[in-house]
């Protein structure tokens, strides 16, 4: 009997990866790329200015003791639009935003900023995507919490929503 | 600036083409290319995740091509710059399984099934001379 049921196991053991197998094709992965930078001090940067009149932004901007947030953009992402009033009424409440546009021009960001608003402090133009690389991410939009010595406390991946607020707003404070 | 990253830059000056776009662009040094194709084959397009950078029509995927192309030019071994974007990503983005505790099942299991089926067949044998 049991010899039976050891002749049994390779099949049952092959039977089984196929469903495993079967269940991954139904449900394609969708990785979540957290950035491996969260809790270390911010990679040296520079991003030059993407506006006229406006300051770029560079890692040496976030060393004053200001606890501030590091918006990952750009004027072609579709979920960025949705975040804007959101950055808005974050600045308002006192959260100051600097920003970093990825794969984008002036011209573009002009129109979308003054289609959608502007709650950035700072606008950096990465060049190459090397600020974006160096800060591990993955995608737009994302949103850093760095707190007043440049280190990043925090990934937010996606678009910041309303149930989002109060925790950033909260995450900003503890920071001082 | 090592040796190479120095002939390199000289290269690139006297060369009619000053700014060369790396994403996809060989570089000229035929060893240094083949160490960067060979690295952007093992890295994982972070946008389009099934597919490696050397693959992928995604902007991110040319950034990190260029980042690759331009840190070997300068004189980085391709594993230094693997373990910067692992640095920065974490283990996902490579497609080299790493050898550390908590994948040692990854590398274990086939030894174990080794043994397991040598020691069955060996026991078979045994018994057939029996």
């Amino acid at each position: 009997m049991n010899r039976k049921l050891l002749l049994w196991l390779p099949f049952g053991l092959c039977a089984l990866l196929f469903v495993v197998f079967f269940a991954g094709l139904k449900h394609p992965d969708d990785h979540v790329i957290a950035s491996q930078m969260v809790g270390k001090p911010l990679p040296e940067f520079t991003a030059g200015p993407a506006m006229p009149g406006q300051p770029g932004t560079a890692s040496s901007d976030f060393k004053d003791g200001k606890p501030r947030l590091l918006n990952i953009f750009a004027s072609w992402c579709v979920p960025c639009v949705q975040e804007i009033p959101m950055l808005i009424r974050l600045k308002a409440a006192g959260a100051e935003i600097d920003s970093i546009a990825v794969h984008d021009t002036t011209a573009d960001l002009t129109k979308f900023l003054s289609q959608n608003g502007n709650p950035y402090t700072r606008i950096g133009l990465d060049e190459g995507g090397k600020a974006q690389i160096a800060f591990g991410s993955a995608g737009v939009p994302e949103t850093f919490v760095v707190d007043g010595k440049g280190t990043i406390l925090y990934q937010h991946i996606g678009v910041v929503t309303e149930e989002d607020m109060p925790k950033l707003l909260a995450m900003l404070e503890q920071a001082k | 600036m090592s040796a190479r990253g120095l002939i390199l830059a000289l290269a690139l000056l006297a060369s009619p083409v000053l700014a060369q776009d790396y994403a996809e662009v060989s570089l000229p040094d035929a060893r240094a290319e083949a160490q960067a194709v060979a690295l952007m084959d093992s890295i994982r397009c972070v946008v389009c995740q099934g597919q490696p950078i050397s693959g992928s029509n995604a902007d991110l995927a040319g950034d990190m091509r260029r980042l690759i192309r331009e840190r070997i030019a300068a004189g980085e071994s391709p594993e230094q710059v693997r373990s910067f974007l692992i640095g920065r990503y974490g283990d996902w983005v490579s497609f080299k399984p790493e050898v550390k505790p908590i994948t040692a099942p990854l590398w274990l299991v086939p030894l174990l099934a080794l043994l397991g089926g040598g020691a069955l067949v060996a026991r078979r044998l045994q018994r057939r001379k029996a």
